[in-house]
């Protein structure tokens, strides 16, 4: 966390009630901090790009003591081929660990239906359904999203990353928050002229205050 | 002595050019000379880039501040989806064709493109396609499902007016001049170099276009069968991506993506061709690493169509599937990376000097090195997850694209107008208009990246205030414009170069490939004679061998027959093998697409039966091309020059018009694979399976359709041989003839009595799809066999002049062997389905 931090200090005004780099969930969060990393690791070799680039042209005798062979296996086959690999296989182990693999205390599901335009979220456990998604905090929930009609996307940018809504296809994301409060969403994939409109909003409520509250979510938008 | 020889050099040049020239006034519509329509193509690519321009700077208006009310989301759909699809399918490729078409034969050392005639079909077809969608725009009626047009948004239910047909069909039109510009420049490089120049001596541009047309061959088709699918959909209910019956929106995305990805490298790799040809100039060193360069780029094409799913990874796939699809995005950074460091190496071991090309290499490495970074991040899963459909996308493609291809095109631009002037350009211009582009693009797109990545998603037509999203895309708005003065002023200076411009007379930059050995602005027919290349081509002495080709001492430096004739060689070695004969100016080609584009109207207006008509007098205008084609006696082995002989193309083994034949099939052989992935695709992925009712047909009736696409193959393939042996040909393929229209009849037998009803299931509706291709094709092998018996009637034919009969018998195989499989694969599928538990 601390490391994160230090790396995130240059571009601390990342914070906002949509973005991806001010996480409140743990899958956003390591998605963040593979973001750092990456941008660090693409600034260097920008910057080395950049000086290889202008060291050719001013001060060319310092770069053609090596031969093109070294040129190119060295920066064009070496170098990419190491830090690729290990990007890739970071990113892999990450991946693995945000799909909604079963787990021995399977979360608890909620349904995302997506409609043009609006979404209602509807629960395993609860009859009725509601216009803002309600989770407990601090514990994962399984959304499973889908669609009445043309394709949409399920994304809360703090939580988690996106899934699409595709018709005829049930497609699974695990989110989980932090902390109570409430995140926004938004439709990801363009769906038709209210597209911009298809805003949402995820609720966590801390558990002891969850049924409750959902309860009295359905009621009202029962009305 | 060298008085006479410029006379005879005059005299030589005064015949080529009446064989060679286009006539004035209307006459200009019969032009098919590469030089001219090379030129119209990149006018018309510019055009149209403008128009993308101005629809990008209404976007960048919409957006500039929160809650703008300037147009509502039924117009802004329209703008972007119109921004994207011009700048892709109506700009980037038709420049890099119009680039191509302009200068290839002259890197090459040939008199003109192999095929003319088809030049002038693509451009009139391009501009008339693109017309459709411009004039559509204009009425207010422009496709407006964003340019990938996903289903089923762009299906009828979500669509129902005449937008999405606008594109699916003026797209399709438009395509048919790629795919007929793809045939000609992997033609031309392999058959019409000049004299010399084995594939390893190649300029290395013709690397880069011969791999790019490579691609479209086998990138253009998914996309093809995909539009035609999604317009039979719309048109006939035949519900191939209808959740409801058995088909899936996903098909599209990956039939669209298929094509789409390596769409990308077809568009990065010409414009690497350029940067490749320039930097070695300027850095007054020959390219370094000229195979690694080569092995990269073919690197790339494989690569490129194995990372479509990388623009999916958020539809439910997988997730070790998207893992091996990240792990291929992710590797194509390596070729590509080869050849960042050969350009480098280039320089380090060279000594560089500035001036306006390189100012725009310098941009394309600045932004196409940021765009490649991003890139690699977009390949890694978790992240895309995040950021996928939001502005960080929008910020890395243009980076990659605007990095990738118009830097290097205006390096491009800069390098080579010239060369179409004739005169040199001005710095004062120049200079700040580079500035202010370069300053202006990554103002504009360096901020959205961080607008997506603080949740902005991409094609809202507003957003709310205090998301912090307000001053980047003000930020971004006022860099777009910019952009846009940066854009005017190279317009300005390219106006001021053609006017003013002072005039050079060989070689401005001191470069060393052949296009430079021409005089400036070049004539029609290129080279008064043709080189002998003896060293690798990009280390040529321009000033020299301009010379001695104007004064005709190279091959073909003489008329006869009033002939337009350039040379053929071998594939690999170069050696002439023979000499190729073009056609002369002719309205056929207006008058070919005129017909095409009416047909494609009555789609577009739903008149079905209508649209027989213009389909009817396309075929009749095709067989009328052939009038201008073929010898009506044998000629034998012709003096080239220099003491060598070679046959005309008629006679000769390996014609362009064969060779051209194959990579018709080959991208028609991709566009049924495509065919035959859909298939599956559904049966394994798509809701709504098993299907009720199956193909019902009894074995007898495929079985002797199968047999009969045989027997007119193979009847085909006996005429070539009778023919050569003298005689008995016409019998053999009237046969040929007999045998296509029984299977003909007997697969639309089939399809009339065998079939469920195509619009209750997907399944139904691809048998009747693959079917209906098997039928169509037998049908035009009808129109083959009869064609070969008629010239062969008209003496257009003999044993040595047997290409009519050979390009004939590439078809009906091609057709035995579809349609054999097409028909086994309806025959099987009901068992397949019913085995995995399906039919009642």
């Amino acid at each position: 966390m601390a490391a994160t931090a230090v790396l995130a200090l240059p571009l601390a005004a990342c914070s906002g009630p949509l973005s991806t780099l001010d996480p409140a969930g743990p899958a956003a969060s390591n998605i963040a901090i593979l973001w750092w990393i990456m941008f660090w690791g693409a600034a260097a070799l920008f910057l080395l790009v950049g000086v290889l680039y202008a060291l050719a042209f001013y001060r060319p005798q310092m770069l053609s003591r090596f031969s093109v062979g070294q040129w190119i296996v060295g920066g064009g086959l070496i170098m990419p081929t190491i830090v690729l690999t290990a990007l890739v296989t970071a990113a892999f182990v990450l991946g693995e660990r945000l799909i909604p693999k079963p787990m021995e205390d399977q979360p608890p599901r909620v349904y995302a239906m997506a409609h043009q335009w609006n979404w209602q979220f509807g629960y395993d456990d609860a009859e009725g359904q509601t216009l803002q998604l309600h989770i407990p905090a601090g514990a994962p929930v399984d959304v499973v999203v889908t669609t009445s009609d043309v394709i949409h996307s399920f994304w809360v940018p703090r939580l988690a990353g996106k899934v699409d809504a595709i018709p005829g296809h049930e497609n699974v994301l695990r989110i989980e928050a932090d902390r109570p409060g409430t995140y926004r969403g938004v439709c990801a994939e363009f769906c038709g002229d209210g597209h911009t409109r298809m805003r949402f909003a995820v609720i966590a409520h801390a558990p002891e205050d969850y049924e409750a509250a959902r309860a009295a979510a359905i009621a009202r938008s029962g009305r | 002595m060298s008085e006479q020889r410029r006379s005879n050099a005059i005299r030589l040049h005064r015949e080529l050019h009446d064989i060679w020239k286009t006539g004035p006034g209307l006459q200009r519509l019969a032009a098919v000379n590469h030089n001219i329509i090379g030129k119209r193509f990149m006018v018309a690519a510019f055009v149209f880039f403008a128009i993308g321009g101005i629809l990008s700077m209404l976007i960048r208006a919409q957006l500039a501040t929160p809650n703008t009310a300037f147009v509502g989301p039924e117009i802004y759909n329209q703008i972007f989806t119109m921004h994207g699809t011009v700048m892709m399918f109506l700009f980037a490729i038709p420049m890099f064709e119009g680039m191509a078409i302009y200068f290839l034969p002259k890197l090459l050392g040939a008199r003109d493109l192999a095929f003319p005639r088809l030049t002038a079909l693509g451009f009139y077809c391009y501009i008339f396609g693109g017309s459709i969608l411009i004039v559509a725009m204009l009425m207010g009626v422009a496709p407006d499902s964003g340019w990938f047009m996903y289903t089923p948004l762009s299906s009828s239910t979500y669509a129902p007016g005449i937008n999405a047909d606008v594109w699916l069909l003026g797209i399709t039109f438009v395509e048919i001049s790629a795919i007929a510009a793809a045939v000609e420049i992997t033609v031309t490089i392999l058959k019409m170099r000049a004299p010399g120049m084995s594939l390893n001596r190649m300029p290395i541009m013709g690397w880069y276009l011969l791999i790019t047309a490579g691609m479209m061959l086998v990138g253009f088709p998914p996309l093809i069968l995909g539009s035609i699918l999604l317009e039979l959909e719309r048109a006939f209910d035949l519900p191939f991506f209808d959740p409801t019956r058995g088909g899936d929106s996903l098909l599209w995305q990956h039939l669209f993506w298929l094509f789409g990805h390596p769409e990308v490298y077809i568009i990065f790799l010409p414009a690497a061709g350029a940067i490749s040809t320039i930097i070695p100039v300027f850095a007054r060193k020959e390219l370094m690493g000229y195979r690694a360069i080569v092995v990269a780029i073919i690197a790339v094409a494989f690569l490129s169509f194995g990372l479509w799913v990388h623009h999916m990874f958020t539809v439910g796939i997988p997730h070790l599937a998207l893992a091996f699809f990240s792990a291929a995005s992710a590797l194509v950074a390596i070729p590509t990376a080869v050849q960042i460091f050969a350009w480098l190496a280039t320089l380090a071991h060279g000594r560089p000097r500035m001036d306006v090309p390189m100012l725009y290499v310098f941009g394309f490495l600045f932004v196409f090195v940021l765009g490649g970074l991003t890139g690699v991040m977009l390949a890694m899963v978790p992240f895309n997850w995040q950021v996928h459909d939001s502005y960080f996308v929008v910020a890395h493609l243009h980076y990659v694209l605007v990095g990738g291809f118009i830097f290097p095109m205006l390096a491009a631009a800069y390098y080579w107008l010239p060369h179409v002037t004739g005169r040199l350009t001005m710095h004062r211009i120049s200079v700040p208009a580079f500035w202010l582009i370069f300053v202006g693009f990554n103002m504009t797109f360096f901020m959205m990246h961080m607008t997506g990545l603080r949740g902005m998603p991409r094609r809202v037509h507003t957003y709310p205030a205090g998301v912090g999203w307000d001053w980047l895309n003000l930020l971004s708005s006022i860099g777009g414009f910019i952009l846009t003065m940066g854009f005017a002023l190279i317009v300005i200076d390219i106006v001021l170069q053609f006017r003013f411009g002072k005039p050079y007379r060989r070689n401005p930059w001191g470069a060393r490939t052949l296009e430079w050995a021409q005089t400036t602005p070049p004539p029609a027919y290129n080279f008064a004679s043709l080189p002998l290349v003896d060293r690798r081509a990009d280390m040529l002495e321009p000033h020299e061998i301009g010379n001695e080709l104007a004064a005709g001492k190279g091959y073909l430096g003489f008329t006869r027959h009033g002939w337009m004739e350039t040379l053929g060689v071998d594939m690999t070695s170069g050696r002439p093998d023979q000499t190729i004969i073009l056609p002369q100016t002719t309205y056929l080609p207006l008058w070919t697409a005129l017909a095409i584009g009416a047909f494609v109207l009555c789609l577009l207006f739903k008149i079905y039966w209508w649209s027989l008509v213009p389909l009817g007098v396309t075929l009749v205008l095709c067989l009328c091309w052939t009038h201008a084609t073929g010898l009506d006696h044998d000629h034998g082995d012709l003096e080239i020059g220099h003491g060598i002989a070679v046959p005309t193309h008629y006679e000769a083994e390996g014609a362009p018009s064969w060779w051209a034949m194959v990579f018709t099939l080959v991208c028609n052989g991709t566009l049924f694979a495509s065919l035959i992935f859909a298939v599956f695709f559904l049966w394994l992925v798509a809701p709504g399976w098993p299907p009720t009712e199956l193909v019902e047909t009894g074995l007898l009736p495929p079985a002797l359709a199968a047999i009969t696409l045989l027997g007119a193959a193979l009847t085909a393939r006996m005429a070539v041989t009778a023919n050569a042996q003298g005689g008995g040909a016409s019998m053999l393929l009237l046969a040929s003839a007999g045998a296509h229209v029984l299977a003909t009849g007997l697969i639309a037998y089939l399809i009339a009595t065998a079939l469920p009803d195509p619009t209750s299931h997907a399944y139904a509706a691809t048998a009747f799809f693959t079917l209906a291709y098997v039928a169509v094709h037998s049908a035009l092998g009808l129109v083959f066999a009869l064609f070969g018996v008629w010239r062969i009637a008209q003496g257009r034919v003999s044993a040595r002049r047997s290409l009519d009969l050979r390009i004939g018998k590439l078809w009906h195989d091609y057709t035995a062997l579809t349609g054999i499989f097409g028909i086994a694969l309806v025959l099987i599928m009901p068992l397949i389905v019913s085995a995995s538990g399906g039919g009642q």
